[in-house]
């Protein structure tokens, strides 16, 4: 069986294009669904090339490589409002999955919960998505198209996330909520970026996960938010529950009952609007 | 498997040259390839932490990292602290100092993430602390000694000091088996093998009930040249029926023509280890017929529902009762009655070690090597299945990576017995974590009702209990569950009047077998949350109602067994201050805090230890060689609770030894004497008794050898037999003594069997020679717009008899609290749906509260020294306390378990609801 371990991308691509490989870079969603010693193959690891890891800023955007890690991006000087991306990086796994799990792998795996997909819509972030000769952007909303499902062509490998300083204005908050401390799939999550002006609410994303096939962005609640005195966010919140609601379309499993998941996300999006708020009028 | 790839880089300091292929787990490169096996194995999936290792200096679980990345980096693994000879780091001796490794299977994880937060955090508090190791589970500690080890590596461990002669008992004693344990050494099930050994794998049912026919498995076999035997059931030679109750012994080691669970075993496959290991087992020949399906004793009682076991009607395996006094007399003189119906779910033991071993054979005996709570019972059971005589298997257990009752019944020993008997060559197995939490037994899930009655002064009048426990589809332990629920139902009070029942059924659901307490902590969960109940329907504090109710010495039992030494009143008083103090603080913070609310609770325990109303004798052997050296023959298996060390200190103390001097042998049941098996929380009172004697008896034959009094002391020094009374002094020559069968020039032998009397048909006698008593309060705090529960302290007073060894006393009181707030809030078996270690969850380090022990000493007339049980009181008390606190804080009404937050909001709604009414 071949793994290969290009160091450059236009090699990986072209071996996308003739050999469908199973794409390999932390590992952490690949070996468990496994018990072999060992994996079939073909393997693509694309941890060595360069360009898909760290982070950088270029013409008013931010870039993370795919193949960045939780633990390099928590380890990243990065602006107030990805604080909940870093909330959510402790609590993905475990210290020890955020040294080898990577951001790209969490989006391609695209399971409904996801931690960090919350705290990515409400940065607005877009996807870069390669395949040879061919590059293609879309936002991250688009690329999520179902539970574990994605807009990747076969042929496709993800390249970047891209973030733009318009949608890196003020704080940002993640609340999570699982049945127990550490090492635990979400119950359900919610992150929230607020920027404030005068003690108004100037900007309002907020995205909640685990309650739909894909994370949501509550875009009703945005607009009711936006420009009110952040006094009166929580009580805005209260009165936009239905809507809330509305817009969530959990389900039933192991961990929690759908109609629980729905009452716990509002009153979750309400704690992370009023931190994220807290935190964001404290500049 | 991709082919090999030439790999460089570095494993603890150590440049490394190898040939691997490139997705192969970094685990397996190191334990297979590399042969460091300090890497522990828990998942393969990332779920439990047990094989970090650091890469780069940060910790990652080998198990997800493909051995193609590794070039160039640094791999640090628990193999290079230390090494097996070189001096302990601070850590490892913190480790060793605080009691932080019990069973030792997740202590390399443990102290390589450790490891990384120190070197960035020399001093890291707590909550620093809690975190740096959220990513690796224990299921033996609780955590807390854990976390006190790591905080306190940056100091120097002073040596221990060895107590003197005559004061091993009550010494705060490091355990004696504990340097393995924390330099990577210690053989667990999958750490050892015979050079060229093949690989056993199980092929299983993938439905719950299912016939099945084999195709043409010689053809199949053929293909796949690498394998050298299939077994099936075919290749039995003895009866294929084990069972830990003989006289229950129905389940096949390979299923014949139908499995009746999920995971059940149907055939082996034995062969070269890596291509066996890699093979998909998809296309298998088998064909399978799936079969109606039963899944609760509900569907398995209905009238048309199909007999799993002939001669087992209504799939009734047995019932439990226990009547004494009237219950109609006793529910007239009530003036307050509470009643209650509510269910619990099958709780996974989760051990951290998957069921792992090797076998062989040496001079025409088969030895297995594998993990293991009673060796005897599996010798036994595995010779009647491979039909061979008892003298021709000997079981040497491994280091058994927890156990917790699972590893009680046989598992794998019988299929690696036909793998080594079908092949001739020396064979080995590991579990993966599916089929261990598919296969092995679990806590039986109940359904309870009970009614509890009081007069009007609140003495307690009567109880009715009525309890379905689902048995699964064997038998298992579900006879001894169905007898000791009955006996243990009413709690450790006062019940004139009494009936309780419990049914055991069979269902296609997995084997509901021993889990710490035997039914008794699901049974307790009821009848301690009626004593809530009642206590407010008598208006009296709920402490103060459990201790007017609770037994003294001198009255009975619902058995009409009379107690001596019964401490659950000194427990309770335990409790008292910290009960009122918490009670106060409580009501401030609830003062102040809209959505959020505390709320505090208590229950007690007691538990009969040692087998109910049967024999159950433990035999130790102590003997002085001709060279001088003291050897204990203990048989007891110390899967981490720590029996090595607690019958060597009540050996030492009666011999008049210091502990220093003894030697351990075993266990083996070809070197040790039967010292039955780990459960039943018998270890420290039965085998310790028989150690006590063993002690005494050698001690005495050495004191009539020097004629000297009661009084001397006896000791050993460069082979000879030391013996000092005042200013006499007489020295022993041993070299010029003769030896006996065994080698020893002075031995003794003795055993122990616990003074019990059989029941007669309502249950009346003497089930127990022993019992032991404790008492819990939890404090929580109930989130009341999500129902999320945080546990916040818990005081926990347990009555030990004599405390033998006060450190591991109180990390068996931390393990079981952990695992009881596991019971009451998180974990929930679901077969077929949480065959993992991320959908089935136990705590992890950051669920823990605060722990405060209060250790209560109320010496026992038969005990060793005074001595009761502990292991399973622990856990019983832990999950009633923690949903009274929850009724306390909230209102909230929990009557089926765990209370996930889902359950906790919805009895919040129902509660508030009722209030509005």
């Amino acid at each position: 069986m071949t793994y290969l371990q290009p160091e450059n991308l236009e090699d990986a691509l072209s071996w996308m294009a003739s050999n469908q490989p199973l794409v390999m870079a932390g590992c952490t969603d690949i070996y468990p669904l496994h018990s072999s010693p060992a994996l079939a193959g073909p393997l693509l690891d694309i941890t060595r090339i360069a360009e898909l890891r760290g982070l950088e800023k270029q013409s008013g955007w931010r870039r993370i490589g795919a193949a960045t890690s939780w633990g390099d991006i928590l380890a990243a000087d990065l602006p107030a409002s990805y604080e909940a991306l870093k909330q959510a990086a402790r609590e993905i796994g475990s210290v020890q999955i955020q040294t080898s799990a990577t951001i790209g792998g969490n989006l391609c795996t695209a399971s409904p919960a996801a931690d960090s997909v919350p705290c990515l819509l409400t940065l607005d972030a877009e996807v870069e998505l390669a395949r040879a000769g061919q590059r293609r952007r879309m936002p991250l909303a688009e690329f999520l198209t179902g539970p574990r499902q994605t807009a990747l062509a076969s042929d496709e490998l993800l390249v970047a996330i891209w973030i733009s300083e318009a949608a890196e204005q003020g704080h940002s908050a993640f609340v999570k909520l699982g049945a127990r401390r550490y090492l635990v799939i979400s119950i359900a999550m919610v992150a929230a970026r607020l920027a404030v002006e005068k003690g108004q609410i100037a900007a309002a994303a907020i995205a909640v996960g685990s309650c739909a096939p894909v994370a949501v962005r509550l875009a009703q609640l945005e607009a009711a938010l936006l420009g009110q005195p952040l006094a009166e966010a929580a009580r805005i919140v209260a009165a936009n529950k239905a809507a809330i609601t509305a817009s969530l379309a959990p389900i039933d499993d192991v961990r929690a009952s759908a109609d629980y998941r729905l009452e716990a996300a509002a009153e979750m999006v309400a704690r992370a609007v009023v931190q994220a708020g807290q935190e964001a009028s404290h500049e | 498997m991709s082919e090999d790839r030439q790999l460089e880089f570095s494993v603890n300091g150590k440049q490394v040259a190898t040939a691997a292929p490139p997705s192969m787990r970094l685990s397996e490169l190191l334990r297979e390839r590399l042969n460091l096996r300090a890497t522990k194995v828990g998942c393969n999936a990332g779920d439990c932490g047990a094989c970090t290792v650091l890469l780069d200096g940060r910790p990652a679980c080998a198990c997800l990292v493909p051995a193609g990345q590794l070039a160039g980096r640094s791999v640090e693994t628990a193999d290079g602290l230390s090494g097996p000879d070189g001096p302990l780091t601070r850590l490892q001796a913190s480790f060793l100092a605080h009691g932080a490794a019990q069973c030792g299977i997740c202590t390399p994880g443990m102290l390589m993430a450790a490891v990384a937060l120190l070197r960035d955090n020399p001093a890291p508090d707590w909550a620093e602390t809690e975190e740096a190791l959220g990513g690796v589970l224990c299921r033996c500690t609780g955590y807390t000694k854990i976390i006190e080890a790591v905080m306190a590596a940056g100091a120097p461990v002073q040596d221990q000091k060895m107590p003197q002669a005559g004061a091993a008992v009550g010494a705060a004693l490091e355990r004696l088996d504990g340097r393995p344990k924390v330099d990577g050494t210690e053989q667990f099930g999958a750490d050892g093998w015979p050079d060229g050994a093949l690989l056993v794998r199980a092929v299983r049912a993938p439905y719950f009930h299912a016939g099945f026919e084999f195709g043409d498995l010689p053809d199949w076999q053929a293909r796949h040249p690498f394998i050298e035997a299939i077994v099936t059931a075919d290749d039995i030679k003895g009866v294929n029926a084990f069972g830990v109750i003989p006289p229950f012994a129905d389940q096949p080691a390979l299923a014949e023509k139908t499995a009746r669970f999920r995971g059940e075993a149907v055939a082996l496959l034995v062969g070269e280890a890596e291509p066996l290991a890699m093979l998909d087992l998809q296309d298998f020949p088998i064909s399978w017929h799936e079969q109606p399906v039963m899944l609760t004793p509900q569907e398995a009682q209905q009238p048309a529902a199909p007999m799993l076991h002939g001669g087992r009607a209504d799939n009734l395996l047995v019932t439990g009762r226990v009547k004494h006094g009237d219950l109609e007399t006793g529910f007239a003189a009530a003036a307050q009655k509470a009643s209650l119906t509510m269910s619990t779910s099958y709780v996974e033991h989760a051990p951290i070690e998957p069921e792992a071993g090797a076998a062989w054979l040496e001079d025409g005996v088969l030895v297995i090597k594998a993990c293991t709570q009673a060796p005897v019972m599996d010798q036994e059971d595995t010779a009647k299945i491979l039909g061979l005589e008892l003298d021709k298997v000997r079981i040497i257990p491994a280091a058994t990576g927890g156990g917790f009752g699972t590893k009680l019944d046989v598992s794998l020993q019988p299929l690696l017995g036909l793998a080594v008997l079908k092949t001739g060559k020396p064979c080995r197995m590991v579990y993966t974590r599916q089929e261990s939490m598919t296969s092995t037994t679990k806590r039986h899930p109940a359904s309870m009702t009970a009614t509890l009655a009081a007069d009007g002064q609140g003495k307690l009048t009567a109880m009715e209990f009525e309890g379905s426990f689902n048995t699964g589809a064997y038998a298992s332990w579900g006879p001894t569950v169905a007898t000791r629920v009955p006996i243990h139902a009413s709690g450790p009070y006062r019940v004139p009047h009494y009936l309780a029942e419990a049914h055991a059924v069979h269902t296609n659901g997995p084997v509901a077998g021993a889990f710490r307490g035997f039914g008794v902590p699901q049974a307790t969960i009821i009848q301690e949350m009626l004593m809530d109940r009642l206590a407010e329907a008598c208006r009296m504090d709920r402490l103060d109602f459990r201790r007017q109710n609770a037994l003294r010495d001198g009255e009975k039992t619902v058995c009409g067994q009379q107690l001596e030494a019964a401490g659950i009143a000194e427990c309770l008083e335990a409790l008292a201050p910290h009960w009122q103090a918490a009670a106060k603080s409580v009501e401030a913070f609830n003062a102040s805090q809209p959505d959020k609310k505390r709320g505090i609770g208590v229950a007690s325990c007691w538990y009969g230890c040692g087998n109910t109303a049967l024999p159950n004798p433990s035999t130790i052997r102590l003997g002085i060689t001709a060279d001088g050296h003291l050897r204990l023959h203990q048989g007891a298996t110390d899967i981490g609770q720590g029996s090595n060390t607690v019958i060597t200190q009540i050996c030492a103390d009666a011999l008049g030894m210091p502990v220093s001097l003894f030697e351990l042998i075993g266990p083996d049941t070809a070197l040790t004497p039967d010292c039955g098996k780990t459960s039943a929380s018998r270890q420290t009172v039965i085998t310790g008794k028989a150690a006590e004697l063993a002690g005494r008896q050698l001690r005495a034959d050495i004191l009539r050898l020097g004629n000297m009094d009661a009084s001397a002391e006896i000791s050993l020094a460069e082979g000879k037999l030391v013996i000092k009374d005042g200013q006499t002094s007489r020295q022993i020559d041993l070299s010029a003594m003769p030896e006996n069968e065994f080698g020893y020039v002075l031995m003794a032998e003795e055993s122990f069997d616990p003074p019990t009397g059989a029941l007669d048909a309502d249950g009346q006698g003497v089930p127990y020679a022993v019992f032991g008593y404790g008492a819990q309060m939890a404090e929580i705090e109930v989130d009341l717009r999500l129902g999320t529960v945080r546990v916040v302290h818990i005081h926990a007073a347990h009555d030990l008899g004599r405390v033998i060894n006060p450190m591991l006393a109180t990390g068996q009181i931390e393990g079981g609290i952990a695992q009881g707030l596991g019971l009451a809030l998180m974990e929930e078996f679901i077969p077929g749906r949480t065959e993992n270690l991320h959908d089935y969850l136990i705590p992890s380090s950051g669920d823990m509260p605060q722990i405060t022990t209060h250790l209560v000493e109320k010496p026992d007339p038969i005990g060793p020294m005074g001595a009761k049980g502990l292991g399973e009181h622990v856990l019983i008390p832990t999950a009633p306390a923690i949903l009274n606190a929850i009724r306390h804080a909230c209102g909230a009404e929990i009557t089926q378990l765990p209370a996930l937050p889902h359950r906790v909001l919805a009895a919040i709604k129902k509660a508030e609801k009722g209030a509005a009414a």
